[in-house]
């Protein structure tokens, strides 16, 4: 018994080997060169003010800002371009190599003032009911570090990045794919709103684990789009 | 009873044959209009498919193009195999006005009528999209369509030109897709007066999106005349090959259009292509002229550059990489125009994914660097490893 065990793992491990193959690197590295000249290897510095980090987001919603940038629902002159005439397959592929890679964080930025503070963490932890405004909590997960496959973390990010994003969906530089729930969220904030959300999370300390929960949000607030993933062979 | 049998029986073998031949000719259509590229302009981004609403910029003003789904209120749902044809063949809408030829009809009409209807058969199996487009907004006098009917008078001759005959049948198929469908010259060719397509053996290429096609005809810019044919049909296909890699527009056109090319075609092309006679032809852009002490510096600051930021990946002496192609002999940044290089390197940018590249490396983009920084690293390319191109001041890089 103990021999067919060795044996039926053995197997399941020979059966996993190409697929960890590509996962592991199969020259990613260097076939991603041009996002990681920015999206750096060694995880950003939040002193880079507008790039985020890509680094272990759930593959889905990386896979979903590809898909988006490419049709132009999200706007960036230099993202527009770098996946104009990528194939699918491939954009999932580049993906997937980011979200299995976890370089550390960069430590959390200065707290803002405290009517600041509170202002966020509110929003965060509650939302703001008499405006419709949910918890990014009840979406985003209780540690904020994203739920899979499609919903991205919101810890370790420069504060520029997240008022940047929310000022693109007020003003309609960013969409998602419909139903596009940040859109109707970010149109019931006002600038003082953007701004205490994007400091109290940008000088929020990532929480030991880091990974995107793995269970679904039980009952979100909100129905949120989504592209699906091609088939995933891995 | 026992009359009709026959004819029933008649009847039910019959219609699945016709149902085979229809659907033949709309996969050999989906083909055609692959080739053609239809949906590259008329699909906007993001959009359906050929539902139209892509906005072309042109010294003119902007054409916005128009849904050709087969719904009927706002595509050509009601236009038949003969409204094709005199679209397509004279430039002539469904209402008897004229085509802008933003629409390359001055190429397409070089199609042949059978591959028109295929074309037709296979756009009336898209799904139909009801998508209003909106008019063009061209500046003034342009907006007035009947002009367009002056503009054909002077500069369109329906069908195809009489010295196109060939007794090499290879290439002949591969003329037939260069001039026609493929519709190179509507990029590869300088556009003259109004927008008519230079048609001069030594035609210089024109600017694209930002981009210099290069003329088609010159052995040292895009003509392939020195290639071997399988690398030449190689590089149509895949938008890659161990010396050279797509960039820009053609990666667009390789991606859209250009990879769904049966190999038979791409040789065919190719073969075409490269026994176009070669020329030396003038580029457009003007360089202006280093001194030797500036040609010294730039080379100097241009090397230490390449060596930071490019040698990794390119090779230290230009010769490529697993990712990158050589630079060494390479035209796209020996050819006059150092517009594309430039391009390039600010940029960066990954070349199409192909059935024949499918996981293609991409460059970062450098637009950290100065344009004197830019112009010393493009200097240096130029003339190390064998390249013998002139130097480029920061000057000519100046947008």
């Amino acid at each position: 018994m103990h021999r067919l065990a060795t044996i039926v793992s053995c197997l399941l491990y020979l059966l996993c080997l190409p697929a960890e193959g590509i996962a592991a690197d199969d020259g990613m590295g260097d076939r991603v060169a041009a996002c990681t000249a920015c999206h750096a290897e060694e995880g950003i510095r939040l002193e880079d003010g507008y790039v985020p980090r890509i680094h272990g987001k759930p593959a889905g919603y990386l896979y979903n800002q590809l898909v988006n940038y490419q049709t132009l629902r999200r706007r960036n002159a230099t993202m527009n371009h770098m996946v104009s005439h990528l194939s699918r397959d491939y954009l999932y592929e580049i993906a997937r190599h980011f979200a299995e890679r976890h370089p550390p964080y960069p430590a959390a930025a200065e707290r803002p003032g405290r009517a600041l503070a509170e202002r966020g963490e509110q929003l965060v932890r509650e939302g703001d009911p008499q405006a419709e405004v949910p918890a990014c909590a009840s979406c985003h997960g209780e540690r904020l570090t994203g739920v899979q496959p499609n919903t991205p973390g919101l810890v370790g990010l420069p504060r520029q990045y997240i008022m940047a994003q929310l000022g693109a969906w007020q003003v309609g530089t960013r969409h998602a794919a419909a139903p596009d729930c940040m859109a109707e969220i970010t149109a019931r904030l006002d600038g003082r709103d953007v701004e205490a959300v994007a400091a109290w999370l940008a000088a929020r300390p990532v929480p030991d684990n880091t990974e995107p929960a793995d269970t679904p949000i039980a009952e979100p607030p909100m129905d949120c789009g989504s592209v699906p993933a091609p088939d995933d062979n891995a | 009873m026992h009359r009709l049998l026959p004819i029933l029986l008649l009847l039910l073998t019959a219609a699945p044959a016709v149902g085979a031949t229809d659907s033949a000719d709309a996969e050999r259509g989906e083909y055609l209009a692959r080739i053609g590229n239809c949906a590259g302009c008329h699909t906007a981004p993001g959009g359906e498919p050929f539902a139209g609403g892509l906005r072309l910029d042109s010294p003119y003003g902007t054409f916005i193009t128009p849904n050709i789904t087969p719904d009927a209120a706002t595509g050509i749902g009601d236009w038949g195999a003969d409204d094709l044809w005199a679209a397509m063949h004279d430039g002539e809408r469904a209402d008897g006005s004229p085509l802008y030829p933003a629409c390359p009809y001055p190429s397409y009409t070089r199609v042949e009528r059978d591959d028109i209807d295929a074309i037709h058969a296979y756009l009336e199996t898209v799904p139909a999209v009801a998508h209003e487009t909106a008019p063009h907004d061209l500046d003034w006098p342009y907006g007035y369509r009947p002009l367009v009917n002056l503009w054909q008078a002077l500069y369109f001759e329906p069908g195809t030109p009489a010295d196109t005959a060939d007794a090499d049948p290879v290439r002949a198929r591969g003329r037939y897709l260069v001039e026609g469908l493929g519709h190179c010259d509507g990029c590869h060719r300088a556009r003259g007066t109004f927008g008519a397509t230079d048609t001069e053996a030594d035609a210089p290429g024109a600017m694209i999106h930002g981009w210099y096609a290069p003329p088609l005809a010159d052995p040292a810019q895009a003509g392939l005349q020195d290639w071997p044919v399988a690398e030449a049909a190689a590089l149509l296909r895949s938008g890659r090959t161990e010396h050279a890699a797509t960039m820009g527009p053609m990666a667009d056109v390789v991606f859209d259009s250009l990879q769904y090319l049966s190999s038979e075609d791409a040789q065919a092309m190719a073969t075409y292509l490269k026994s176009i006679p070669a020329r030396t032809v003038a580029s457009p852009e003007r360089l202006i002229g280093l001194s030797e002490r500036g040609r010294e510096a730039a080379m100097r600051e241009g090397g230490r550059i390449y060596a930071n930021a490019c040698a990794d990946c390119h090779g230290d002496e230009g010769e490529g990489g697993d990712g990158a192609p050589s630079l060494a002999g390479n035209r796209a940044v020996t050819m006059d125009n150092p517009v594309n290089v430039a391009n390039m390197i600010r940029r960066g940018g990954f070349p199409p994914a192909t059935a024949g590249n499918p996981r293609p490396y991409g460059m970062p983009p450098f637009h950290q660097l100065s344009e004197r920084e830019l112009a010393a690293v493009i200097s240096y390319i130029r003339g190390s490893w064998g390249n013998d191109a002139a130097p480029v001041s920061a000057t000519n890089l100046r947008r």
